[in-house]
């Protein structure tokens, strides 16, 4: 374990970034790669189409309009109408910033419960890293989409409740990967130094510790958001998160159910609005993780 | 081995009290008095006058406290009596029981074609590393792990049913029926092996018994498929509870979209019209199927690697 942290260490994506030219020339032929690229691209158009559509000269994605109800892409609806007549691309363009603000929630609240978990179980270890641990593998154990619709059933349907369930069961395998790296950290020489010169836990925990996180939290995280925008939107699909008129992903296509005979478009937009999305993220993620993670060589390999 | 067993045997009870416990706990923390729902799913449109609430919560036993509450839904639950359903009032056990078996046939059709496709391509695309079908397997895993299964399900019944009309699009009962639904569900899974059965047989292939078997002048199809193959298949099985969970949670959504009358889309509904003694049997249910799952998965990992059987290696 300490010779992992040990490399890990060498390669911290902080260091990475500082260690100058030579840092910068693999940061730049990594992100040039062929699928990171790609990645890279979906994710900052998805970032700014999220960031944008309030702005762009888009129709209110809520304003009905039952004179125009599920009329083929034109000129004047570029992506056609839905069943009452809104503009899909108005609510395309607005369900980005939808699952972006989702996900960034969830990715949020369950790294905060992962951490304080992980940190708390590694660093004290003894019976609270036992119970927290058997909690762990408890929840592990449980196919995570079905544990997260029993808790947003438990709530109530909504987009928050969806959150909190998504957030309260996503945190699990990140707990026990952070518990991991913190029990290696505290084994270290440095660590015991610090503790030998009487430095406090917390100063501990922030000072010594935390920087060996940074680097699996980066890739984890980025490897997480597809699957949070999957979860998320599945659970909306089932009809549980945001309620009618909200402009979601998830939601639009539960929506267009009833039209998939007559308006397969409906479907297929927003389905592959998702896939793009989640792509994007897996792509990055995948190429963050080769650039961060010197154990996992290239691509190729 | 027996010891093992043995010791697993013994916390699988501890397990299922905790997954129960804590699903209990959570339901009967949610907003709303169940017994007003019953009423409200019984009578639509009416309010509940209180006394009807009262008697109602008399009859369904929420009148004593959450402890001893629980104590007797575990009780009940031991004899197999998972309570009754609060909208149809029939038996939750004999509901699950009742839609186990199109669960089982779809994901077990699913697990069999992710597994009939990701080990062949695996294993090439692991020997052919960088050629040309190398990059389009992995190409395809890709877009699997991204793919959701609802958009997908959806694109297969545009495709194969409504604009060439050569499957049916939904039910339940033919063979032909099933072929839509079980090729959405596998997907997820069959890239997830896919990817893992190509970085685990690149990693055999480096190993030294495979340059022994090879400088012994073996043909490269002996030594990929006694020596390397072996080896390369035990993350697959270790994998086993991950893609048990993905075939799960697949399901729920699959079933919805398929109208597929299984378990899943039964706790799709049992949510949306919070029948929590329906979610509460299911999620103990699941639990009990998942834990089987995964201790079997675990036997057949020692069984094929004698590695961990005698302790040399820790997993």
């Amino acid at each position: 374990m300490a010779v992992v942290t040990k490399r890990r260490e060498e390669h911290s994506p902080l260091e990475a970034v500082a260690s100058g030219a030579h840092g910068r020339r693999r940061w730049a032929a990594r992100l040039l790669e062929p699928g990171t690229a790609l990645g890279l691209f979906l994710v900052v158009s998805l970032l700014l189409m999220g960031l944008l559509s309030p702005w762009l000269p888009l129709d209110d994605p809520t304003k009905i309009n039952l004179s125009e109800r599920l009329l083929p892409p034109s000129p004047g609806h570029l992506l056609g109408t839905d069943h009452l007549g809104r503009d899909t691309l108005s609510r395309v363009a607005h369900g980005a910033r939808m699952t972006l603000l989702a996900a960034a929630a969830t990715l949020a609240l369950s790294m905060t419960i992962a951490l304080a978990v992980g940190i708390l179980s590694g660093y004290y270890g003894g019976w609270l890293d036992t119970a927290l641990m058997a909690v762990v593998d408890l929840l592990l154990a449980f196919p995570s989409l079905i544990l997260a619709l029993a808790v947003a059933g438990a709530l109530g349907p909504g987009l928050f409740n969806v959150l909190l369930a998504a957030g309260a069961v996503w945190w699990v395998g990140h707990a026990r990967i952070i518990r991991g790296v913190t029990l290696g950290a505290r084994q270290t020489e440095y660590v015991t130094a610090a503790r030998a010169v009487g430095a406090g836990h917390l100063r501990i925990i922030l000072r010594h510790i935390a920087p060996n996180i940074l680097g699996p939290i980066v890739v984890i995280a980025s490897l997480d958001v597809g699957w949070i925008i999957l979860g998320i939107a599945g659970l909306n699909f089932l009809g549980l998160g945001a309620q009618p008129p909200t402009p979601e992903w998830g939601a639009m296509l539960n929506d267009a159910r009833p039209h998939l005979q007559t308006s397969p478009r409906l479907l297929m937009i927003p389905g592959a609005a998702i896939f793009l999305a989640v792509l994007g993220f897996n792509l990055l993620g995948d190429g963050l993780r080769d650039l961060l993670d010197p154990r996992t060589g290239p691509p190729g390999g | 081995m027996g010891a093992y067993l043995a010791r697993r045997l013994v916390t699988l009870p501890l397990l299922l009290l905790g997954i129960s416990g804590v699903s209990f706990i959570l339901l009967n923390l949610a907003p709303g008095d169940p017994a007003e729902i019953v009423l409200r799913q019984r009578n639509p449109g009416q309010a509940p006058g209180p006394a009807a609430v009262a008697a109602m919560r008399t009859e369904l036993g929420l009148d004593s406290s959450l402890p001893a509450q629980y104590a007797r839904w575990v009780s009940q639950a031991i004899s197999g009596d998972l309570g009754r359903s609060y909208v149809t009032e029939q038996s939750v056990a004999a509901q699950l029981v009742r839609r186990t078996v199109p669960t089982a046939v779809l994901t077990g059709s699913a697990l069999a074609l992710a597994l009939l496709v990701a080990v062949p391509v695996g294993i090439l695309s692991a020997r052919r590393r960088g050629s040309p079908e190398d990059t389009a397997a992995r190409l395809v895993a890709l877009v699997g792990a991204a793919a959701p299964s609802y958009a997908l399900a959806y694109g297969l019944i545009i495709l194969f049913a409504v604009k060439l009309s050569w499957l049916p699009a939904l039910g339940y009962g033919s063979p032909a029926q099933i072929v839509l639904p079980a090729i959405a569900l596998s997907l997820a899974p069959m890239a997830q092996l896919m990817r893992l059965i190509r970085a685990s047989m690149l990693e055999t292939l480096g190993e030294d018994y495979v340059r022994t078997a090879r400088a012994k002048g073996l043909s490269e199809q002996t030594v990929a498929i006694r020596h390397t193959l072996r080896n390369a298949l035990l993350p697959a099985i270790g994998a086993t509870g991950v893609n048990l969970g993905y075939l799960l949670s697949g399901s729920v959504i699959v079933e919805t979209i398929f109208t597929w009358p299984g378990l899943g889309q039964l706790m799709v509904g049992a949510v949306l019209s919070r029948d929590y003694p329906v979610v509460q049997g299911f999620v103990t249910y699941i639990a009990v199927v998942v834990l089987l799952v995964n201790l079997a998965a675990d036997v057949a990992l020692r069984v094929a690697d004698p590695r961990l059987r005698f302790g040399r290696v820790e997993v």
